[in-house]
């Protein structure tokens, strides 16, 4: 079971790592999918298969699309305009990055980290009732959050109407 | 033994379980720690063998019956009434010069036609071809199908975008859209029948469909009227899914020259064309499967014949329609593509949802109230139909020709 957690761990961290690091924003797109595809294949190792299921269909399926058209669609940032490497930003950069990984790091040793041993998969009948029932609010909630975030971009893309600004 | 005794039950018939016998008989001899893999492997070699020739006669026939259907006799010299052209295509495939772009971005461009064919292969695992004949038995089975088909929209983006063509590029852009589109009505039409059969695995699906209502009328969905309105929204968004006319405008060859497939050649090209009739073909078991009863008999005067005959005779009449259509309709505007999908197909789907839900609480209605239910749920299919299409055609007036003779 350890093997197969650190062979998922590398397919889910690997593609990250490198999407972080490529230039190319497509490729780290693309490379995001195979992370979240890892992340599939973890929920299913611990037997959560209708997880891993909509795992792959929203983030593989839906995600991904929405995250190439928002790099499609927006004008590409000049890279050579960054500021160059400066000592200040060195400084910065290591501020946030130590920031994150104490964060991490305490988060990491405080929880108590359970054993991969695959418990008995919750049937998928009771998993409906579950969030049909206790979790329906939590549902509905996320809906909501979805559909605030949705009008906002829409509001955010929409073309200004001529007569409010004057000069536009 | 001359004359057998007619078998209890059609599942016992000799026909009916010769796939299982001939399994047992080539895993039979194996240790039986390995069995399990053996089989595995097997069903893979069968459902690659099966859909692959397939595949290979589905072109042509496609080309035989555009053929017929425009006057001509379409391909008749290699072979016996052109029955070895599929073979000649391959070895003509298989032997072209592969050319990829030098702007091309050659990962990508080597992925896409790859991961587009393992991706269009991987739903067929769970479609049960015939009682106790499913490669994979998965709880959320449905759900697991439409995972893996959800991830061919992302190879058709990297076959446009790897190579560095602007027509490539557009056509991605417009697959990417067409995609998601009918994505949301596709899906939406499969909840009622979730909801109604109570199952997320295809083999309680099927399951859910068997039998007769008064000896004569079967249990499929599509014969209920939500389940009709669910059928139809399926099938024009798989339609829509594979790429097929008359939502091919991804490809689009009179506009942008064959859209993502401008720049590929050679195999990588026959590779994306066996993608979309194994994507085609998955999309209609699935549609067999949910709507049509899967492997059930229409009669039971006819269960003699094996469950995998009835759903091999029901996937070729779905896969001869998207032909005829194909021969039938002329290609959508980008515009009028969207606007169906999210005007028409999702409200409809939208308002079949409730249907479903209706038709599942009133299970328990019978003599006059089943009648009632019959009604009510036709109501629900009729009424929105008439109403939206009405109010999206408001404006368009009966076209007018003026100088061509009436």
């Amino acid at each position: 079971m350890t093997t197969l957690l650190a062979v998922l761990a590398l397919i889910c961290l690997a593609p990250a790592v490198a999407a972080v690091l490529v230039r190319n924003l497509i490729h780290s797109a693309l490379l995001f999918v195979l992370a979240w595809l890892g992340l599939a294949a973890f929920y299913l190792a611990l037997g959560a298969e209708f997880v891993a299921f909509a795992q792959a269909l929203v983030y593989v399926g839906g995600v991904s699309m929405v995250a190439l058209f928002a790099v499609l669609l927006t004008r590409p940032g000049r890279t050579d305009l960054l500021p160059p490497p400066s000592a200040a930003r060195a400084v910065g950069g290591l501020a946030a990055v130590s920031l994150v990984a104490s964060m991490l790091a305490s988060s990491l040793f405080w929880s108590r980290l359970p054993s991969m041993e695959p418990t008995a998969p919750i049937p998928l009948r009771r998993l409906g009732e579950l969030l049909a029932g206790p979790y329906l609010v939590a549902v509905l909630l996320v809906g909501l959050i979805l559909t605030v975030a949705l009008i906002g971009g829409l509001l955010l893309a929409a073309p200004r109407r001529p007569a409010e600004g004057a000069d536009a | 033994m001359i004359l057998a005794v007619a078998p209890a039950s059609p599942a016992d018939a000799w026909l009916e379980r010769a796939p299982l016998l001939l399994r047992d008989a080539l895993t039979g001899w194996l240790p039986d720690a390995l069995r399990p893999w053996v089989s595995a492997l097997l069903s893979i070699a069968v459902i690659l063998g099966v859909f692959g020739l397939l595949f290979a006669y589905m072109t042509l026939a496609e080309r035989k019956l555009l053929g017929r259907m425009q006057n001509r006799p379409g391909p008749n010299r290699t072979g016996p009434f052109g029955l070895l052209q599929p073979f000649a295509d391959a070895i003509k495939a298989l032997t072209k010069e592969d050319i990829v772009p030098r702007a091309a971005d050659r990962v990508l461009h080597f992925l896409a036609p790859v991961v587009l064919v393992a991706l269009s292969l991987l739903g067929l695992a769970v479609i049960p071809f015939g009682r106790n004949l499913v490669a994979v038995e998965l709880e959320a089975a449905v759900l697991y199908f439409f995972a893996a088909g959800a991830a061919t929209e992302l190879s058709i983006f990297m076959a446009g975008w790897a190579s560095r063509n602007k027509y490539s590029l557009l056509a991605a852009m417009r697959a990417l859209a067409q995609l998601i589109s009918y994505e949301v009505p596709l899906l939406l039409s499969v909840v009622p029948v979730v909801v109604v059969a109570g199952s997320l695995s295809t083999t309680g699906i099927v399951a859910a469909q068997g039998g007769w209502a008064a000896g004569i009328w079967p249990h499929w969905h599509a014969l209920t009227p939500w389940g009709f309105s669910a059928f139809a929204v399926f099938m024009i968004a798989a339609l829509a899914e594979s790429n097929r006319s008359p939502f091919d405008l991804p490809e689009a060859e009179s506009e942008l020259i064959a859209g993502h497939l401008t720049e590929y050649s050679g195999f990588k090209y026959a590779l994306f064309f066996m993608a979309e009739y194994l994507g085609m073909a998955a999309l209609s078991a699935m549609a067999v499967t949910l709507f049509l009863g899967g492997w059930q008999a229409p009669l039971g005067l006819l269960e003699f014949v094996p469950s995998y005959a009835w759903f091999g005779v029901k996937l070729l009449l779905l896969l001869l329609g998207f032909i005829w259509i194909r021969a039938t309709f002329p290609r959508l505007r980008i515009d009028q593509l969207t606007r169906l999908s999210w005007k028409f197909l999702v409200p409809l789907a939208l308002v079949n949802l409730l249907n479903g839900g209706f038709w599942a609480a009133t299970a328990d209605w019978s003599g006059p109230a089943a009648a009632v239910r019959w009604l009510v749920s036709a109501l629900l299919v009729v009424v929105p139909f008439v109403a939206l299409a009405r109010s999206l055609a408001a404006g368009y007036g009966p076209r007018t020709y003026r100088y061509a003779p009436s």
